[in-house]
Formats: C-alpha cells, sequence, structure tokens
C-alpha cells in the first residue's frame, strides 16, 4: 500500500486506527484520505486497508 | 476605439495614455492601465481599462470605489468580488489573512473568533494596542473597514467547533483554516469535509521559529485541502511564533485562496 506517497508491505489487511496508531499517528491532530475520499474519524475503527489502498495522513502541527 | 476610462465606456481617438492624460486630466494624475500603475507613456488598444486619478486629492466615496478598483487585476477582480470566502480563527494567520484578502477585494468575509485581543497577540496579529480587550471580530471588522470599506464582512463571536462549525462556514466558497492550536485544526478539516463535502479548504500548519522563509510552502495534501507552512515546526517552548514567517505562512494561504478563487487548483 501507498501511505503519503511511501510504500508499505501490508501482508493483509488492517484495521486504519491500528495501523495509524503502529505508526506512531495523534489521532487528534490527523486528518485521512483512503483513495481520494475523506474517511470520516468515526468510522476509523470500523474501516480496512489493505495492500491495495493509497492513504494521505496529514497531521496538523500548531501555531498560527 | 473603444475603451473605459475611469469605469465608464469612452470612445478614445489618441493613441496614447500621455495624449489622452493631457488631454482630459494633470500631468501629475496616476495613469493606472489594465490593473498596473504605469511610469512610461503607452499605446491604448481596443478595449483597455484605464483609471487616470488625481493626485493627492482625497476622492468621494463612488470615486474612490472605482479607484481601488483600478488596481485590482481585471479578471482576478471579476472573480473576487462575487466571492465568500471563512475564516477560522483571527489569530496570527488570520487577521493577516483577512487584510491581504479586504485587500484584494474579496467581496465577502465570514470571520469567526471568540477571543479578546490580548498584548501577547501584538507580535504578529493584525490588531493595535489601541485594540487591547476588544473582541478580534469586532476589531478586525473595524479595520478592514478602513482598508475597504467597499466589502461585506460577516462576523460570529464563536468557539468553533464539531457542532457548528458546518453552520457558521455555510455558503462559503473556500474555508481558510487559521486556528492555532493543531487539535483544533484537524477538528475543523475533519468537520468540514464530513458535513461540506467538496468544501476547499486552506489551511495553515507550521511556521513557528526561525527557520528558512523557504521551507514554507504551499502544498495539495487531499483533493480539496491546500496545507502552508513547513508541516514540522510547531509552537512550542523555545519555538515561537513571529511575525515573519507568520506573515510568509499567511501571504501564501491567501495568494492560495485567490488562485482557487480564479479558477487555478494547482499550487
Amino acid at each position: 500500500m501507498k501511505i503519503n506517497s511511501e510504500i508499505i508491505d501490508l501482508e493483509k489487511p488492517v484495521n486504519l486506527k491500528q495501523l495509524l496508531v503502529d505508526m506512531k499517528y495523534n489521532i487528534a491532530r490527523i486528518a485521512v484520505e483512503k483513495n481520494g475520499e475523506i474517511v470520516p474519524r468515526s468510522t476509523y475503527e470500523s474501516v480496512t486497508v489493505s495492500d491495495e489502498d493509497t492513504l494521505e495522513v496529514v497531521s496538523f502541527v500548531g501555531g498560527g | 476605439m473603444k475603451i473605459k476610462l475611469n469605469a465608464k465606456d469612452y470612445e478614445c481617438s489618441c493613441g496614447s495614455v500621455y495624449k489622452l492624460r493631457k488631454e482630459l486630466f494633470d500631468e501629475k494624475d496616476l495613469i493606472i492601465i489594465n490593473g498596473f500603475q504605469v511610469s512610461d507613456d503607452c499605446a491604448i488598444r481596443e478595449d483597455d481599462e484605464l483609471f487616470i486619478i488625481p493626485a493627492g486629492k482625497m476622492p468621494d466615496k463612488a470615486d474612490l470605489s472605482e479607484m481601488m478598483c483600478a488596481r485590482h487585476t481585471p479578471h482576478v477582480h471579476e472573480a473576487v468580488k462575487k466571492a465568500t470566502v471563512g475564516i477560522a480563527g483571527l489569530g496570527g494567520l488570520g487577521s493577516n489573512i483577512a487584510a491581504a484578502l479586504a485587500r484584494t477585494g474579496v467581496g465577502r468575509l465570514v470571520l469567526v473568533d471568540f477571543d479578546v485581543v490580548e498584548p501577547s497577540n501584538l507580535n504578529r496579529q493584525s490588531y493595535y494596542v489601541s485594540d487591547l480587550g476588544l473582541y478580534k471580530t469586532d476589531a478586525l471588522r473595524q479595520q478592514l473597514s478602513r482598508i475597504n470599506p467597499y466589502i461585506d464582512i460577516i462576523t460570529y463571536n464563536e468557539r468553533v467547533d464539531g457542532g457548528n462549525a458546518a453552520d457558521l462556514f455555510r455558503g462559503c466558497d473556500i474555508v481558510c483554516e487559521a486556528f492555532d492550536n493543531a487539535q483544533a485544526k484537524a477538528m475543523l478539516v475533519n468537520t468540514l469535509y464530513e458535513k461540506m463535502p467538496g468544501i476547499k479548504i486552506v489551511s495553515g500548519s507550521g511556521m513557528a521559529g526561525l527557520e528558512s522563509s523557504n521551507k514554507i510552502r504551499t502544498v495539495r495534501r487531499m483533493k480539496n485541502l491546500y496545507i502552508c507552512g513547513d508541516e514540522t515546526n510547531e509552537a512550542r517552548q523555545g519555538c515561537g511564533l513571529m511575525a515573519p514567517r507568520v506573515l510568509i505562512c499567511a501571504g501564501h494561504q491567501a495568494n492560495m485562496i485567490l488562485r482557487l478563487l480564479t479558477g487555478i487548483e494547482d499550487v
């Protein structure tokens, strides 16, 4: 699969929330697009990511 | 030939801007042709938009409106004057972005913030000592009306949250995310994409500290999400927010908004 243009191998489909936690993303500070569509926050736990998917994860940093 | 002179149709036979000025105005008066102020004589072509503005005189209100429009690049002005842009957060980013968009003649601004102007804001935000204690919405409205009295300004003195964001920004062509807090930034983007599908968001992320100006850039991170900033340098102890980088980021956001309003989707 691709995440922010980087290719990683997924041996089997994984749960999106678990993947984000494993990759050390702070869930409260991100927005996620899967295959070009925004993923509602409330569905992270029920969305599955497989090897052919493309994810864009934007992490916001504070200051303005 | 047919031209527009000071916003009115005019049949022009004199060929060059200096000749026209000599015929109708004073030679000290300012000439703006197609949004550009000329310093040398140049030819007049069919359909040119020309403004000749009396130097050093305080114009009346109707004339002032025309003169301000004269400096806007014509096709840009047409596109932005009918646009509505929402700005979420009126701090270092939002207050400066609002001023830039008002100067460019964006027709309607929806400005939202719950906070009052404090001394700690003055190092980077577009407020004055005399604004201390005022709601940012009120202080900014006052300031923008002095910059450009011919745009609509709508203010909401409210804290934006998941429950009210879509209502506050309903009707906006673009929403500019200009919060200080990272979680609030993520909340706004997530909420608007869920409740206002297709809305374009221009967000600021990463402009603290003294890193290079050139690390601040505009990227299209999602189909409808543009991020301006270095995406790294967070405001924290020892890495504060200062006017120059905050204004660079605000400039990126304001320019991306103008590009989108004129139909340019590339960064």
